[in-house]
């Protein structure tokens, strides 16, 4: 009789891999910023989505985990190993946060599901400053080094990051406060407080429409594509690229990415990853992008391993050179 | 004028059978979070956010909007009762509430709390009505400069205040700033006292260390004193929340300025909690007879739950107004907007206008619908204290730790709070005052955050504190509260020697 249970256990063992993962219970969506953050717009709008299109047959429920910049989150999802009922959303700081703060978790503890869109990195300045494009912000900021004064999310993170690469591109030094939220950053600019900001499109589109504040260049290869007039008959297509400005900084973007603990089966993945697929094929994923001005791009597997790869290269490199890589 | 037609627009697009209910059911649920510790409005907020995403945008936004101000009132509720403040802004809400209640006269104080909250909650509405494009400019010369005069304010208004000594205020104080340092630092990106202690991360929650030094801390205390099996004896008169409905005008200047306290701190935006302990301290210094606050003095509960809920209130001008959440759970309204399709920003008053005139309007009838509600379950929830200990102790400590847990999931939480509460049971017995530790909690890394930023601002230098006339007036306020005690000593003494000139046989 043992002989037999035991052989049956074998056998629904072996068998166990060829069924496809499906989960039965609610899972955790891990959002790694506070309520009302970049991260957590993502990852309740992947959330609405699933809901609204029945894309899962198990609830959804959403965490925010933002403490430490997001640390929290990936600490927590770190923690459950192997287990496919935690799925994490953040950025680049998956793969950032190890490498400038002694947080308990390796970039490598959690698994990449997928990249759902990059999100754009602007200079800002305020509306009524004289500064009428880049170039010439670009020549005061060399003319006075250290004058000029950018404020930003966090610290040593995306905004940071950079400002300073954008200081080494054009040689010249800028001066850098860290704010707690994109938020703060665009509420001071707007009160002229600071002279300028790297805000993604989203964190300053309402500030821009008031003509409170105003775009100079984007770090993206292209312009932005056409689309409506946002203020003063400008709209997204009509801000240069910070490379037509003439500044050797091309390209500067923000992965909105989704992970999973490391250990969760090929299996898990893959079906997180269909999920997610047909997450970005529905109307409202476009819509959001839209609001939003990010780009469209579905990164998995060995593409969003590449793209991870050199991100982390490129970003290795500024920050070696600031001295802000922990030993 | 013209925002007065607006708001009789919003009324007109607020005013259906199906909004009211919606009105109703928001409030209720909001008070159910409040109660709850640990649960809260932001995190009631986001719970209640999905179901929002299939409806039009000016009922999702009534429905949060009016369980925000539930979740206001509720958080008061489990403040007086059991000296467990629901929500960080009614711990000021404790000092005087908790002993009232004790003594007997719980409907007394809860009555107290709702009124002025609802008072203050319609004077921040009508201030957004009127005020509306004013203040959104004010509020943009707020930086960094300025926040940290704020908060200096806010610490000068509370300081030397207390009937405990100074050093032990001072230590309090101190332990207060050190937990707020706990986690990942703003300014540097580093992590910061967390001593390889994964869950210290995150930092150490406000609610938790709130949790545990009054609930679990006050829990020990009365296990001490003697196990009183029965509870407190209080005849409830419903006839009772009539009678102090009639003793709130007595209160009207104490309430007057603490609304003003809140708006001015809501709009700039320092938020509720530093606004209840300003309303406070401020009130408890202009008193004439200060000796009874922190014993029951009703001005000691109408002044932080006005100035709570104006600053509550006023909080969601900045957001409507600039697109900046002046609260958490203003952010999470503001993610709600944005998956409702709409942009938070300084547009939304021009491109949808029933969109905010009808929350403004809901503002008005949530607030009252509010009050009502609250008012009707007065001497119900008074008649809680009636429940012998042995029965409400047990519930009590239930109802901490699963709201420890809910705060953060976090299992190292529950044991924080055990830390915390024989923490408080100690500071108690030693006579070591809890609120600074509180305060400087709540507003130790705000404070430390707008200095260092305003130090990379000046390179340094500590004249960018007097660099214009906003900053530097706060500033003289802020100094001029510090040194009160020391003025009012000097002028009490030269007082006393005239009177004593006058009358030498009454000088003694």
């Amino acid at each position: 009789m043992l002989k037999y249970l035991s052989v049956m256990a074998l056998a629904s063992a072996v068998a166990m891999p060829a069924l496809a993962f499906e989960p039965n219970r609610p899972v955790e969506f891990v959002v790694t910023s506070g309520p009302g953050g970049g991260t957590d717009t993502f990852a309740r709008t992947v959330q609405s989505i699933i809901a609204k299109h029945k894309l899962m047959d198990a609830p959804v429920v959403v965490t925010n985990k933002g403490g430490g910049s997001g640390a929290e989150g990936f600490v927590y999802a770190a923690g459950y190993k192997g287990d496919p009922y935690k799925l994490t959303f953040g950025t680049n700081n998956e793969y950032l946060l190890p490498s400038v703060a002694a947080v308990p978790y390796k970039a490598e503890d959690l698994t990449p599901v997928a990249a759902m869109a990059l999100d754009e990195f602007l200079i800002w300045v305020n509306g009524k400053s004289d500064f009428s494009d880049a170039a010439s912000f670009v020549q005061r900021a060399k003319a006075k080094p250290g004058s000029i004064q950018f404020g930003g999310s966090q610290s040593k993170d995306t905004d940071q990051i950079l400002v300073s690469s954008l200081a080494e591109a054009v040689g010249t030094e800028f001066r850098y406060i860290p704010f707690k939220s994109g938020g703060e950053a665009a509420t001071q600019l707007a009160g002229g407080h600071i002279d300028a900001n790297v805000n993604n499109p989203n964190e300053n589109r309402g500030q821009w429409q008031a003509g409170m504040v105003k775009p100079l260049c984007v770090f993206r290869p292209e312009r932005f594509p056409e689309s409506q007039p946002v203020y003063d008959g400008k709209g997204w297509h009509d801000i240069q690229t910070c490379k037509e400005a003439g500044i050797p900084l091309e390209n500067y973007r923000m992965p909105r990415t989704v992970w999973l603990p490391a250990g969760a089966g090929e299996d898990v993945v893959a079906f997180y990853r269909d999920v997610l697929q047909k997450v970005s094929k529905m109307p409202e994923w476009q819509e959001y992008l839209e609001k939003t001005s990010q780009t469209d791009q579905f990164l998995v597997s060995d593409e969003f391993r590449g793209y991870v790869q050199k991100d982390k290269e490129a970003v290795t490199k500024v920050l070696e050179h600031e001295g802000w890589l922990i030993k | 004028m013209e925002n007065f037609g607006h708001l009789l627009d919003g009324f007109a697009t607020v005013i259906s059978g199906h909004h009211l209910i919606i009105m109703v059911v928001g409030v209720m649920l909001g008070i159910l979070v409040g109660v709850l510790p640990g649960l809260g409005a932001p995190n009631g907020v986001s719970l209640l956010l999905p179901l929002t995403f299939t409806m039009d945008p000016v009922s999702a936004i009534v429905l949060l909007s009016c369980m925000y101000w539930g979740a206001l009132f509720g958080g008061s509720t489990t403040s007086i009762l059991f000296n467990i403040p629901g929500e960080p802004s009614s711990v000021a809400t404790t000092f005087d509430g908790y002993p009232m209640a004790r003594s007997g006269q719980a409907t007394r104080a809860l009555t107290l709390a709702f009124v002025s909250a609802g008072i203050g909650a319609i004077a921040g509405v009508v201030m957004i009505t009127l005020l509306s494009s004013w203040v959104a400019g004010f509020a943009l010369q707020f930086s960094s400069p300025e926040f940290f005069a704020v908060y200096c304010l806010a610490f000068a208004s509370f300081i030397g205040m207390g009937g405990n000594a100074p050093a032990k205020t001072l230590v309090s104080m101190m332990l207060g700033f050190a937990l707020a340092t706990i986690g990942m630092d703003t300014i540097s990106g580093g992590l910061r006292l967390t001593f390889g202690v994964h869950d210290l991360i995150k930092g150490v929650s406000f609610l938790v260390a709130v949790m545990g030094l009054f609930g679990i801390g006050e829990l020990l205390l009365t296990t001490e004193e003697g196990l009183r099996f029965e509870g407190i004896k209080t005849r409830i008169r419903p006839l009772d929340v009539l009678r102090t409905l009639a003793e709130i005008p007595r209160h009207a200047v104490a309430i007057g300025r603490s609304v003003l306290i809140g708006i001015w701190m809501g709009i700039t935006p320092a938020g509720p909690t530093a606004a209840s302990f300003m309303a406070y301290g401020i009130t408890r210094r202009f008193a004439r007879n200060a000796s009874q606050f922190g014993k029951g003095d009703p001005s000691g509960i109408v002044s932080p739950e006005s100035a709570d809920h104006s600053a509550g209130t006023s909080a969601l001008l900045p957001m409507l107004a600039l697109g900046v959440p002046g609260s958490a759970t203003a952010a999470v309204m503001m993610g709600g907007l944005m998956i409702w399709g709409l942009t938070p920003g300084p547009m939304l008053f021009i491109e949808r206008p029933d969109f905010v005139w009808g929350l403004i309007a809901s503002m008005y009838l949530g607030n009252i619908v509010a009050v009502l509600l609250v008012l009707s379950t007065v001497p119900l929830y008074a008649a809680i204290l009636r429940v012998p200990f042995a029965i409400i102790g047990p519930i009590i400590v239930a109802v901490i730790f699963s709201g420890a847990y809910q705060i953060a999931n976090s299992t190292f939480d529950m044991w924080l709070v055990l830390i915390f509460g024989v923490a408080g049971y100690v500071f108690k017995k030693l006579e070591y005052p809890i609120a600074p530790l509180v305060l400087a909690m709540v507003l130790g890394d705000k404070a430390e955050d707008a200095f260092r930023q305003s130090m990379l601002m000046s390179n340094g230098s500590l004249s960018i504190f007097w660099s214009n006339s906003l900053v530097a007036s706060i500033m003289g306020l802020g100094i001029l509260m510090l040194a009160w005690p020391l003025i009012g000593k000097v002028m009490g003494l030269r007082n006393h020697v005239r009177r004593s000139r006058q009358n030498p046989s009454t000088a003694s």
